[in-house]
């Protein structure tokens, strides 16, 4: 019994520990999606919810595969994560000169990054939360239609992605105090999968597209966002055990 | 103080679930690190039997993910399992298990399941129609390759795929082609599969 006491007092530090730069809290919102659903017309609504300031980092990762080594890379199941999942750890519980404790964490799953998200109460956001966060600018909730904002962008984009990544926490926050939406890594999101593209342009919104049940392919509304193009094109090639050098994850609460 | 206890049992259960991995029975060695039933996946199925998918081991499944409203290509999925099916011998047959997991599973009730089976005369020896929980959906279509969205109307956008595992869950084949005319290759490898599986 007195263990029991024990673990539920530490169970608060122990995700406070693990959150690293915690949680803002983002209000609830009417926001048009980039993306074009033919069952969705209007306005997407927002309910209230909480997102972490920054990506998870390696420490932080780190911290969770040492009290869950069922996630150590050489025990997870292989259904889980790929072969190269935390590859560029010096060992299965150490990171090494390659990862650095404040960088985000990456070559991650999104099974992965579900139980650490699990781990600590909390949930990955989804596509529409991650896309209505990475709108705003340092100042503006919506910045989308600022040609040099989508330009800043599309710089990040068009780096070599074989250089070494910088700390997360580092650029200024966004209007609502979220770091790192932009011009560090991708991000999963919980409905990763639910971003159906279809491979060939042109097929958008094809409802004769024998791959899908029904009518309901997405394509894209704003042609011009490229920087929310690349991110659908880029989750949606994704199964859930992948990894990529580049694709970490944040986590999500709801609020109310 | 019980309350509470319970409470806190939930919350580890919780927090383990999908860590955890499926705990192997006393008795049974431990599952393959490339089998998908690592992922507990608790269901209902046509019958309202719960069965946790992992009790399928030591059996060929076939798998695949649907849901009982679609009309255009889920009954293509049952075609395309009644289609391998009709390919094999009876032996073979009796080998063979088919499990197909609905991605609705708060409208796929066992009785709307039963339905289906019911209508397309699915055998009950060799066809399990189930739900899982609403929340494990996701994670049950991504070990198997299977990607969707609920649509607003409450239909949803899927891709389709019968998945081959073999008796320890681990996946051999896939195929996308649904209908009657199954792929010829993957008729192959279910028939391999089943040669080399005990009975």
């Amino acid at each position: 019994m007195r263990r029991i006491l024990a673990l539920l007092l530490l169970l608060p530090i122990a995700s406070l520990a693990a959150g690293g730069g915690g949680y803002v809290d983002l209000p609830a919102g009417k926001f048009r999606t980039a993306l074009k659903y033919e069952d969705r017309k209007g306005d997407t609504r927002i309910a209230p919810f909480a997102l972490m300031r920054k990506p998870v980092t390696n420490a932080e990762f780190l911290a969770f595969v040492q009290a869950h080594p069922q996630w150590r890379r050489d025990r997870v199941g292989r259904v889980f994560a790929e072969p190269r999942y935390l590859s560029h750890w010096v060992a299965a519980d150490k990171l090494g000169n390659t990862a650095l404790p404040q960088q985000p964490v990456v070559q991650i799953s999104w099974f992965a990054a579900q139980a650490y998200c699990k781990a600590q109460g909390a949930r990955l956001p989804s596509w529409d939360e991650w896309e209505y966060a990475a709108a705003a600018d340092e100042t503006r909730r919506d910045a989308r239609s600022d040609p040099a904002w989508r330009e800043r962008i599309l710089r990040w984009y068009s780096r070599p992605s074989n250089q070494a990544l910088p700390r997360a926490g580092l650029q200024t926050p966004n209007a609502y105090g979220v770091q790192d939406l932009h011009g560090l890594v991708w991000e999963w999101t919980e409905d990763f999968s639910s971003l159906l593209v279809s491979a060939d342009n042109r097929d958008q919104g094809d409802a004769d597209n024998a791959k899908f049940c029904g009518a309901g392919a997405l394509s894209m509304d704003d042609r011009d966002n490229y920087a929310v193009l690349m991110r659908v094109a880029m989750l949606s090639s994704l199964n859930a055990a992948d990894t990529t050098t580049n694709l970490g994850f944040r986590c999500a609460k709801d609020l109310e | 103080m019980k309350p509470m206890m319970g409470t806190l049992f939930a919350l580890m259960l919780s927090v383990g679930l999908l860590s955890a991995g499926a705990i192997a029975a006393p008795g049974q060695a431990p599952l393959p690190r490339d089998s998908v039933y690592q992922l507990p996946v608790h269901l209902i199925d046509q019958h309202g039997k719960a069965f946790d998918w992992s009790s399928k081991r030591g059996k060929v499944q076939l798998v695949s993910m649907f849901y009982t409203s679609c009309q255009y290509i889920c009954p293509l999925i049952v075609d395309s399992g009644k289609a391998i099916e009709k390919q094999l011998t009876p032996t073979e047959q009796q080998r063979l298990g088919i499990l197909l997991v609905s991605m609705d599973p708060k409208r796929d009730t066992p009785a709307a399941l039963l339905t289906v089976a019911n209508k397309r005369k699915l055998d009950p020896a060799r066809w399990t129609l189930a739900s899982p929980r609403p929340g494990d959906v996701r994670e049950v279509a991504g070990v198997l390759g299977i990607r969707y969205r609920a649509l607003a109307d409450g239909e949803f956008n899927h891709t389709s795929a019968l998945v081959l595992l073999d008796g320890e869950g681990r996946i051999l084949a896939r195929t996308e082609q649904m209908g009657t005319q199954p792929d010829p290759e993957f008729i192959q490898q279910v028939r391999d599969s089943l040669r080399t599986a005990r009975k």
